[in-house]
């Protein structure tokens, strides 16, 4: 799995963090039942605090994404592939209103959007 | 999670120089950065936490324990490194070690051999033919040795290379990866505390500015740069630091929305902890 961390983006660095993780959750890089790295080396790792890992964990814990077994370690779950479904579909969503913004920015309608849309989803 | 280390409502008062209502927390599992300018009182926290020097008021609780009346069992939990050691010149580092190692129950001697050879220290060595890094590298390997579970120090890189430095932050960062510890050092090499801090501790004329979480301040806080010809009172005043030249500005901000707002092409970047410290406590110009 690879995080990097941008010194640009306005997203706090727990966010940055969390949202690298659940890319490689939903590549399939990190699969159910991978363990993920323990909180201080993690945080010694990418050079962060660890109450930032702490809190990345307690976060994907919450979504559904991690699930912690006492004593044994913190793992990876796909367990729940409907809420996984859902954040897919919320991560495309955000992206299309991106595209929806620029493409209203520079006077470019719905239908056109909707033609270039067909176009390149035929293509891929 | 419980806190390592508490103070609260310290105060100390010398005659030019006071500690005022002193309060911060070490949590469990935390390195915590004590950073401050030159006669901020750092040393004089770390003494008076360590019941070293006296105090008018204050609580100090380490583990959960008062200081008073513990302070024999807390000690041995303790490991302290300070920045101008008190060795005895003439002997050498093996004679220094066994007057130091009675005074703790749990001295490790297998541990104390593994970070001599670490830090390639040859215990025969006189101590004062050693070079500061290597007394600095004598002191953490005695204070790793007997188990603490918490490490104290007072600017314990001040002086060394940048690649000795790099190797201490690395021992600190492997001696954290057992739980429920806790490292609490002052320095004034802030790119230290970029690199390992996980919370941070400013102190200025004897008074706490900020106690927080590490990449929490930073998030909090932008270096924001653009053209001086965007800058009006109203915005200037969003700025705890500025600098403006006829080339653009360049300042430290808590207040990046507004300033979007107000300045819709200005350039955000992630400040450093030297940043955020000097807008603080000022440039002292």
């Amino acid at each position: 799995m690879k995080v990097i961390i941008s010194n640009t983006s306005d997203q706090p660095l727990y966010q940055q963090i969390k949202e690298q993780m659940k890319e490689a959750i939903f590549s399939g890089e990190l699969r159910d039942g991978d363990p993920v790295p323990s909180i201080r080396n993690f945080a010694n790792d990418l050079k962060v605090s660890v109450l930032t890992i702490r809190r990345v964990y307690e976060e994907l814990e919450n979504e559904g994404f991690l699930s912690r077994q006492v004593g044994i370690g913190t793992f990876i779950s796909t367990g729940n592939l409907e809420l996984l479904r859902e954040s897919k579909r919320r991560v495309v969503e955000q992206k299309m209103a991106d595209m929806i913004k620029d493409a209203k920015a520079l006077g470019i309608p719905q239908e056109e959007l909707q033609e270039m849309m067909d176009i390149l989803y035929g293509e891929e | 999670m419980d806190n390592i280390l508490e103070v609260t409502g310290l105060n100390k008062r010398y005659n030019k120089f006071s500690l005022t209502d002193v309060s911060f927390t070490l949590p469990e599992g935390c390195i915590t950065g004590f950073i401050g300018a030159n006669g901020a009182g750092k040393t004089t926290t770390i003494r008076a936490i360590l019941g070293i020097i006296g105090r008018e008021s204050g609580r100090i609780r380490i583990f959960g324990k008062d200081l008073e009346g513990n302070e024999r069992s807390l000690k041995n939990r303790i490991g302290v490194v300070f920045d101008d050691s008190y060795f005895y010149d003439e002997l050498s580092m093996a004679e220094m070690k066994s007057i130091v190692a009675p005074a703790y129950d749990k001295w490790c001697e297998a541990d104390y051999r593994m970070y001599m050879e670490l830090f390639k220290l040859d215990g025969k060595q006189t101590i004062s033919t050693l070079s500061k890094g290597m007394k600095m590298k004598f002191a953490l390997a005695l204070a790793l040795s007997h188990k603490a579970e918490l490490l104290i120090m007072d600017e314990p890189t001040s002086g060394l290379d940048p690649q000795i430095r790099s190797q201490i932050l690395d021992i600190l960062g492997e001696y954290m990866k057992k739980g429920g510890r806790g490292v609490f050092f002052s320095t004034h090499i802030i790119s230290d505390l970029d690199k390992i801090a996980d919370t941070i501790v400013l102190i200025d004329s004897g008074r706490i500015i900020l106690d927080c979480e590490k990449d929490v301040l930073v998030d909090r806080h932008r270096r924001v740069k653009g053209d001086i010809s965007w800058l009006d009172n109203e915005s200037r005043a969003m700025f705890l630091d500025l600098q403006a030249t006829d080339y653009g500005f360049s300042g430290i901000t808590a207040r990046l929305d507004e300033l979007r707002r107000r300045m819709p092409d200005i350039l955000a970047e992630r400040p450093d902890i030297e940043d955020i410290m000097l807008a603080y406590i000022g440039r002292g110009k």
